[in-house]
C-alpha cells in the first residue's frame, strides 16, 4: 500500500479526470479511484462491442486488458486454483451457481451499478443467484436446432428429429456437451430439464445409444460449421452460433423445439481476489448503460437483458427468432441449475458410456 | 576431454539450472498429480489426499478398460501405418543426393511449424463431405461418366446416376488417418537417423554376395536400423495413445479415446483425482514400454553384436 499523499500524482489525476468525464456514475466509493486505472477482463471470443473497450477507456481512463476463454470449463479450471489476476469474468448461469458455492465470486455492490435499473424485469432476479448478489446479466440465449431449409421438411420443431428418428440418418450432429445432450433428451421425453432421477437419465442414455447410428458426430461447439459446410443438415447448437452462419447462408434456419429447450444467461461477475474491483464495478455499470449496451448487442447479435438498450435496437434484431425465441417456446424452456458433484459424475459416466457403446 | 570430476564446480554450475528446472516444472507438478490420484473430492474445489485407491479401482471398470483397449488399438494401428509409410521416406532421404537431403528433411519437419489445431482443421477441410478430396473424386467421376458415354457404354449403369461423397470424416478412419498424419515425422526422423549412421559397405557386401534387394533390406537394413525402429515406435505410439484433439475433431460418435475421458475429468466432470489416476495409468504403461526398450537394448549389447 502506498502512503497517503497530499499531492495528486499524475496517475490518480488522470483517473480522477476520467471519472469526472464519465459522469458521477461510479463516484460512491471515494471521488478519486484508489485503484490503478486497469482492468483484467476474461471473456468469450467475439463477445464484446467492437469499440466498447476503447469507449470505456475514453470515458473512464481505465485500460481494459481482455483475455479469452473457450468454454465455462476452461474458465472454471483456470480460476479453481486461485485467481490468476482477473477482475471481471463472464460465466454462464450454472457456472455462476457453482462459483458461488465454491466461494469464487465477490459480492457485488449494487450502489455502484445504478444502471442495473436498465435491466429487464425477468432478469432482475435469478434462481441461480437470488437477489443478484454476485452476478449481473450480460446476454442470454437458447439452444435449439440449426437446420438446412432445403434438406429438411418444414421446420424441425421437435427434438425427435435429433434424438428418436432415422428420418435424417447420418445428417445429424449433437453437441459434445454431456449435460446439455442429456437435458435436451429429458425435454424430449417430457421431463423437466433439471431432472436428477437416475432411471430417467438411463432412459435418455439408451435412447441416444439407439440413435447413435444415425448421428454423424458430437460436434465440439462447431455444429454451425458442419451445417454451413454441408456435413450435416440438422445440428443442436447455441442460437448465436447458428445466427452467424444464417447471416452468410439464407438456406440455414434455427428453431427451438416445441418441447422447449435450454435458456442460458451469461453473467458479469467479479472473481474472488480481483485486484481492481472498483474498476470492474465501473465497467459493469458501463456495459449496462443503454447506448453502450446497444452497441454491444448490435455487434455480437445476442439477446440483451438490458431493456433500455433493446429499446434502441432495430426490428431486424428485436424480431429475429434466432435471437429472441417466440414467447410460447421460451415459456416451456428452462435454465439449468447446478446439481452438485455427484450428479456431475453420473452425467460424465453416462456420456462415457454413450460414446463407448 | 577432461573428466567432469576434475572440475566439480563447473559441473555443478552447469548442472544446477537444468536440475532445478526439472525439479520445479516437471517433478513437482507430476508429484501433485500423483498425489491427486490418491485423493477424494471435497466439494467443488478442494481435494483431500486420503490415500484411497478408489480412483484406480474405478479405472479398472470394464467401461474404462474397453476405452483403454480401443486407444491401444488406435495408437498401435497408427504406429504400424507410420512405420510402413515412413520406412520408404527415410530410405529415400538417406540415399538422396547430399544437397537434397536438408531440403527433404525440412519437408518432413515442416508440419511442425504449424499448430496442431490448425493442421487438424486443414484436414477437416480436405476430408469433409464437400471437402477437397470429395470434390476431386467428383471431378474424376464426372470425367469417367462422360468418357464411358463417349465410348458407347451406359455410364449411369456402371457408376450410378450421381456421385455419392465418401464418408471420410467423423468416423474411426478419420481418427487413424489424422493420427498418422500428425505422427509421421516422429517415425521418419529416428529411422533416418539410424539409416544415416549405417555403414553402406554392409549393403554393398550383401548385394555383391548375391543377395537380392529384398533380402538385403530384410537381413541387413532392418536389423541395422532396429534401434531407430524401436525409438520410432515408442515416440510415435506414446503421443498417439494420449491424443485427444484428433478424436475430438475428426471422430464420430464412437471415437472416444482414453485421453478424451481424462480431459473431461479435468474440465466438465471436474474430477481431478480420477483424471489423475487415469493419467498415471497411461504413464505407467509408458514407463513399461521404455523399460522393455531398455531391456532389449541391453540384451543386444550383451550379445556384443549390433
Amino acid at each position: 500500500m502506498q502512503k497517503p499523499r497530499k499531492t495528486i500524482n499524475r496517475r490518480s489525476f488522470l483517473a480522477g479526470m476520467g471519472a469526472a468525464a464519465a459522469g458521477l456514475s461510479f463516484a460512491p466509493r471515494g471521488v478519486f479511484a484508489a485503484e490503478e486505472p486497469k482492468l483484467n477482463f476474461y471473456n468469450w471470443d467475439t463477445y464484446i462491442g467492437e469499440t466498447t473497450l476503447d469507449d470505456f477507456r475514453a470515458a473512464s481512463g481505465i485500460e481494459v486488458k481482455m483475455d479469452l476463454f473457450a468454454d465455462n470449463d476452461e474458465l472454471f479450471a483456470k480460476l479453481k486454483g486461485g485467481n490468476p489476476g482477473y477482475d471481471l469474468i463472464v460465466p454462464t448461469n450454472d457456472y455462476v451457481e457453482r462459483m458461488i458455492v465454491a466461494e469464487m465470486l465477490e459480492p457485488l455492490d449494487h450502489a455502484m451499478i445504478p444502471n442495473f435499473a436498465n435491466v429487464d424485469g425477468p432478469f432482475r432476479d435469478a434462481l441461480y443467484d437470488p437477489g443478484r448478489k454476485h452476478s449481473m446479466p450480460y446476454m442470454w440465449g437458447s439452444i435449439g436446432i440449426g437446420y438446412r431449409k432445403s434438406a429438411v421438411d418444414g421446420v424441425p420443431d421437435s427434438w425427435k428429429w435429433l434424438y428418436d428418428s432415422d428420418r435424417y440418418s447420418g445428417k445429424i450432429a449433437l453437441l459434445a456437451d454431456s449435460g446439455t445432450v442429456v437435458q435436451m433428451g429429458l425435454k424430449y421425453l417430457g421431463h423437466p430439464l433439471n431432472t436428477t432421477d437416475p432411471d430417467l437419465i438411463k432412459q435418455v442414455e439408451e435412447m441416444i445409444i439407439r440413435q447413435k447410428g444415425h448421428i454423424k458426430t458430437f460436434a465440439e461447439d462447431n455444429g454451425q460449421d458442419l451445417l454451413a459446410a454441408g456435413d450435416v443438415d440438422l445440428t443442436m447448437e447455441w442460437n448465436g452460433d447458428i445466427l452467424q452462419v444464417m447471416l452468410e447462408d439464407d438456406d440455414i434456419g434455427y428453431a427451438v423445439p416445441k418441447e422447449g429447450g435450454l435458456l442460458w444467461e451469461d453473467c458479469l461477475c467479479i472473481p474472488t481476489g480481483a485486484q481492481h474491483p472498483d474498476n470492474a464495478h465501473a465497467f459493469i455499470n458501463y456495459i449496462l448503460d443503454a447506448d453502450a449496451g446497444a452497441l454491444i448487442a448490435d455487434y455480437i447479435q445476442y439477446a440483451t437483458p438490458n431493456a433500455a438498450a433493446k429499446a434502441k435496437m432495430e426490428e431486424s434484431y428485436t424480431a429475429n427468432p434466432a435471437i429472441f425465441p417466440p414467447a410460447e417456446v421460451t415459456a416451456v424452456s428452462e435454465t439449468a441449475i447446478y446439481q452438485g458433484e455427484d450428479f456431475q459424475r453420473l452425467i460424465d459416466e453416462t456420456w462415457t458410456r454413450i460414446q463407448a457403446a | 576431454m577432461d573428466h567432469w570430476r576434475r572440475h566439480p564446480l563447473v559441473f555443478w554450475l552447469l548442472g544446477l539450472p537444468p536440475a532445478c528446472w526439472l525439479l520445479f516444472f516437471f517433478l513437482v507438478p507430476l508429484s501433485l498429480i500423483w498425489l491427486f490420484s490418491f485423493g477424494e473430492k471435497q466439494g467443488l474445489v478442494a481435494i483431500e489426499i486420503s490415500w484411497t485407491l478408489a480412483n484406480y479401482i474405478r479405472s479398472a471398470d470394464p467401461l474404462y478398460l474397453q476405452i483403454f483397449l480401443k486407444s491401444f488399438w488406435f495408437a498401435g494401428l497408427t504406429t504400424l501405418i507410420c512405420l510402413v509409410v515412413a520406412f520408404p521416406i527415410a530410405i529415400t532421404i538417406t540415399f538422396a543426393r547430399e544437397k537434397w537431403r536438408p531440403l527433404l528433411l525440412l519437408l518432413v519437419i515442416l508440419p511442425f511449424w504449424t499448430n496442431l489445431l490448425i493442421r487438424t482443421y486443414a484436414l477437416i477441410a480436405v476430408l469433409r463431405t464437400k471437402g477437397y478430396l470429395n470434390y476431386g473424386l467428383e471431378y474424376l467421376w464426372d470425367w469417367a461418366h462422360a468418357a464411358l458415354g463417349l465410348l458407347g457404354f451406359d455410364g449411369t449403369a456402371v457408376l450410378g446416376d450421381r456421385f455419392t461423397a465418401l464418408p471420410l470424416l467423423y468416423n474411426n478412419f478419420a481418427v487413424v488417418f489424422g493420427l498418422v498424419y500428425v505422427h509421421l515425422p516422429f517415425m521418419v526422423l529416428p529411422l533416418y537417423a539410424a539409416l544415416d549412421r549405417m555403414d553402406r559397405s554392409y549393403l554393398e557386401a550383401s548385394l555383391d554376395l548375391g543377395a537380392s534387394q529384398m533380402r538385403t533390406f530384410r537381413s541387413i537394413m532392418v536389423p541395422l536400423a532396429l534401434p531407430g525402429i524401436v525409438s520410432g515406435i515408442i515416440i510415435t505410439f506414446i503421443p498417439a495413445l494420449g491424443s485427444f484433439l484428433t478424436p475430438d475433431l475428426l471422430g464420430g460418435t464412437d471415437s472416444q479415446m482414453i485421453a478424451n475421458v481424462i480431459e473431461r475429468q479435468f474440465k466438465s466432470a471436474n474430477d481431478w483425482p480420477f483424471g489423475s489416476a487415469l493419467s498415471f495409468i497411461l504413464m505407467y504403461i509408458t514407463f513399461f514400454a521404455l523399460a522393455v526398450r531398455a531391456l532389449m537394448a541391453r540384451r543386444r549389447g550383451g550379445e556384443g553384436g549390433l
